[in-house]
């Protein structure tokens, strides 16, 4: 049908009609010339797709992966060649050290003056080879359809994560030849790719899993990211309950399991809560979901739950024996592994060991002093309550993103947004618009620094012209905090690059983008201004928190100590520096 | 030209943290760009690659890659993981000399200013059966092909003659039995 109308087409148009054929809702991007006729597509091609114009790629990026966290589904992002696609390098790695799916579409240099220094020539195909999951350099225009569709599974099956795809001008410029139509039903050949084998499990792997399960007295299980990608959220609570099991959860599993559960242990790691890292310590199995144990969560690896057999369910085999050698290692799906698994686990009774537990939550709950000045506990802590726990949460990197996993408890997946892995300062705002997008009815709250903020404020434009009503809380102590904190632990207070003399007034600055601002000053007056923020939505509104500049995030375990080493309360010896992961 | 660099055939100081003579097999896509994602792997996890051959497939579709590596032994399961995760890494396995039969071919250019040591090193020659592929007043060019503790040894004895230069294929690695590789 309409051959004539497809002989018309460019490579552009073919690309940006497969995009609107795979479901892409939102393209994020900035414009430039090797993109040109990818851009003109985007107005000359009818499609469902919605472009938002951002006022960095870096922020184009973010917003992309606060889309994808926020509904499991991808956006694309969309920049020009050279600086404008290595603007995007910290959120592609981002993507990718999270396993979030993204699809980036980059302008090139025509492919004749590849490799001969051209304007906004930069390989960003060679540069992002260890950040993506795959990556594309087209030559060939009719080749577009097949591998934007080859892109999509990609990034979208197994383990997700972005893929790039970078596109000469000449490529996307030239006449598109090929049937359209054929060359998007055309069926995938990708041999080196198998995903579907995540599905099927293997059935001596389970048993051996179920037996350890059934044996164990005082289990343990460890939720992450991989069993909310994955959807295990029910399989997760029904072998909970049976094994009469508590959860821990990694940051990036908040709200896989409710954390309000009386069988949550909450998050565990470096700055998790005691009665987790406890657990850990004393557990006699780890039963760990789709957690790839990153360094922050298993501290000194030898000693990590040493007297615990250990079960590794992950999709990625290479992650098998990575951090920690398992004694049973389950590669698969996690919402496959557990369907498979549950009728050969035996309903168990582990009274003892979860009162065991629960003294542990009694003795060492997560608090905050109400005393001294303003504190970001006191006002994620309110937040919470304000939001009964049920906003979207997106947050950078710091003292301000480990106080709100503590305090801003998940009980449902994809509503916390947070870089884990990458520890990406900037994060939080980006990320936060591209859920309000995704998800326009939610409550959206950016829970930033004052450090971070500044890295990507400048999508608060963004967020104005699209009317996006995010609250943005910068939760301000003048420093960069964490940073700070393990100056004055391990370096004798001596501060070194960590003064953010010269901030802004957040309101003013809120006030010259068009967005509203509102300063809190005094602990007394959160809970009203909170409100204030929480009742307006005309737009975005910048919350200024003005907190105390020294406050420290405790519990804390010292980068590569042992987890049995956990820091309870500030520590009343000088530290050594620690030698593990920074 | 600036200062000739010898091309000795010594062998680098021993390090304990550091096992060699480990051996990869891998089935790719016969695409630019492939070799640089393997490549990456190895570098960022302080690997080195001994030696490299790349070929065509039978189906053009494909290239096969032998790697001799050497690197952490800790460390080698998480990169052949690593390896077939690629997209575009069919397969990577690693081959033990029990289960494959592994080959290699050098180019010798020995410089003979006599009648005598050109016997001599056609007598080394054709003890390890190799084969003369170059000859000229002052100089041969000699063959020698098969496992690489025998291309070893034929370069040894040839070490007292005068070598001019020395080229070795790398290890091409086969399974042994029915099984494809």
């Amino acid at each position: 049908m309409a051959t004539q109308k497809q002989i018309e087409l460019d490579g552009a148009q073919a690309l940006i009609k497969t995009l609107d054929a795979l479901g892409v809702e939102y393209v994020f991007g900035y414009s430039g010339g090797a993109a040109l006729p990818i851009f003109d597509a985007l107005e000359t091609v009818e499609s469902d797709i919605k472009f938002v114009l951002t006022r960095h790629e870096q922020g184009a990026t973010h917003m992309a992966d606060g889309y994808a966290r926020a509904t499991g589904k991808p956006a694309v992002v969309l920049v020009t060649s050279g600086p404008g696609a290595g603007n995007t390098i910290t959120g592609i790695m981002t993507a990718q050290m999270d396993s979030v799916p993204m699809i980036i579409v980059t302008g090139q240099q025509v492919t004749w003056m590849l490799g001969k220094d051209a304007f906004q020539e930069a390989d960003i195909f060679g540069i992002t080879i260890p950040i993506v999951k795959h990556n594309y350099l087209v030559r060939e225009t009719n080749a577009l359809p097949r591998i934007a569709k080859e892109a999509f599974h990609i990034a979208t099956t197994g383990r997700p994560g972005p893929v790039l795809i970078d596109v000469p001008k000449n490529i996307s410029q030239s006449p598109f030849t090929a049937d359209f139509e054929d060359e998007l039903a055309a069926e995938l050949d990708l041999p080196g790719y198998k995903p579907e084998k995540a599905m099927d499990v293997d059935s001596v792997s389970v048993e051996e899993a179920a037996r350890l399960i059934n044996l164990a007295k005082k289990p343990l299980i460890l939720a992450g990211h991989g069993a909310m990608i994955s959807g295990a959220e029910s399989e997760l609570m029904e072998i909970a309950n049976k094994m009469e099991c508590p959860v821990t959860m990694t940051l990036l599993g908040k709200g896989v399991f409710p954390e309000s559960h009386p069988l949550s242990l909450g998050m565990l790691g470096m700055h998790g809560t005691a009665y987790a890292n406890k657990a850990i310590c004393e557990c006699d199995l780890i039963f760990n979901i789709g957690s790839r144990f990153d360094d922050r969560i298993i501290g000194q690896a030898d000693k990590f739950g040493h007297q615990a057999k250990i079960i590794h369910v992950d999709i990625d085999v290479a992650e098998m024996g990575k951090m920690i050698v398992p004694d049973v290692q389950v590669v698969g799906d996690a919402k496959a592994v557990l369907q498979k698994l549950l009728p050969m686990v035996e309903k168990a009774d582990h009274a003892d060991w979860l009162e065991h537990l629960n003294g542990y939550k009694k003795k060492f709950p997560l608090g905050y002093k109400k005393q001294g000045g303003l504190r970001m506990q006191q006002v994620l802590d309110e937040i919470h309550d304000l939001t009964d726990g049920n906003a979207i949460i997106s947050t950078d990197v710091g003292q301000h993103q480990m106080w709100a996993a503590q305090f801003y408890t998940n009980d449902a997946s994809f509503k916390w947004l947070s870089s884990g892995g990458a520890g990406t300062m900037g994060f939080g705002f980006p990320a936060a618009i591209g859920a309000q997008f995704a998800c326009p009815d939610e409550t959206v709250i950016s829970v930033s620094g004052d450090g971070g903020f500044q890295m990507t404020l400048c999508e608060l434009a963004t967020a104005v012209i699209h009317k996006l009503p995010i609250k943005i809380l910068v939760l301000n102590n003048h420093y960069l905090g964490m940073v700070r904190q393990w100056q004055e632990l391990f370096f004798d207070n001596r501060e070194s690059g960590v003064d953010l003399e010269g901030n802004p007034d957040f309101v003013k600055l809120a006030e010259a983008y068009g967005a509203k601002g509102i300063n809190i000053k005094r602990p007394a007056d959160v809970r009203k201004k909170l409100q204030e923020a929480l009742d307006y939505n005309d737009g975005p509104v910048v919350i200024n928190a003005e907190c105390i500049k020294t406050d420290n995030v405790f519990p804390m375990i010292p980068a590569g100590a042992a987890l049995e080493d956990m820091l309870i309360e500030p520590p009343k010896y000088k530290m050594d520096k620690p030698i593990g992961s920074t | 030209m600036s200062q000739t660099i010898t091309t000795t055939d010594k062998k680098p100081a021993p390090r304990p943290d550091v096992v060699g003579g480990h051996t990869l097999s891998m089935f790719v896509n016969n695409e630019p760009g492939v070799l640089m994602r393997i490549c990456q792997i190895f570098a960022r996890r302080a690997y080195n690659i001994d030696s490299l051959v790349v070929s065509q497939g039978r189906d053009p579709q494909f290239s096969r890659l032998t790697l001799g590596i050497s690197g952490d032994p800790a460390g080698l399961s998480q990169i052949i993981l690593q390896c077939d995760k690629l997209i575009d890494v069919i397969h990577c396995y690693e081959h033990t000399p029990d289960d494959s039969v592994t080959r290699e071919m050098a180019l010798v250019k020995v410089s003979v200013d006599s009648g005598e040591k050109r016997t001599e090193v056609l007598q080394i020659v054709e003890h390890f059966g190799g084969k003369t592929v170059d000859m000229s007043e002052g100089s041969m060019i000699v063959r020698i092909e098969g496992a690489s503790d025998k291309v070893d040894a034929a370069i040894r004895l040839l070490t007292n003659y005068d070598i001019v230069e020395t080229v070795r294929t790398g290890k091409v690695v086969m399974a042994r039995g029915e099984q494809s590789t």
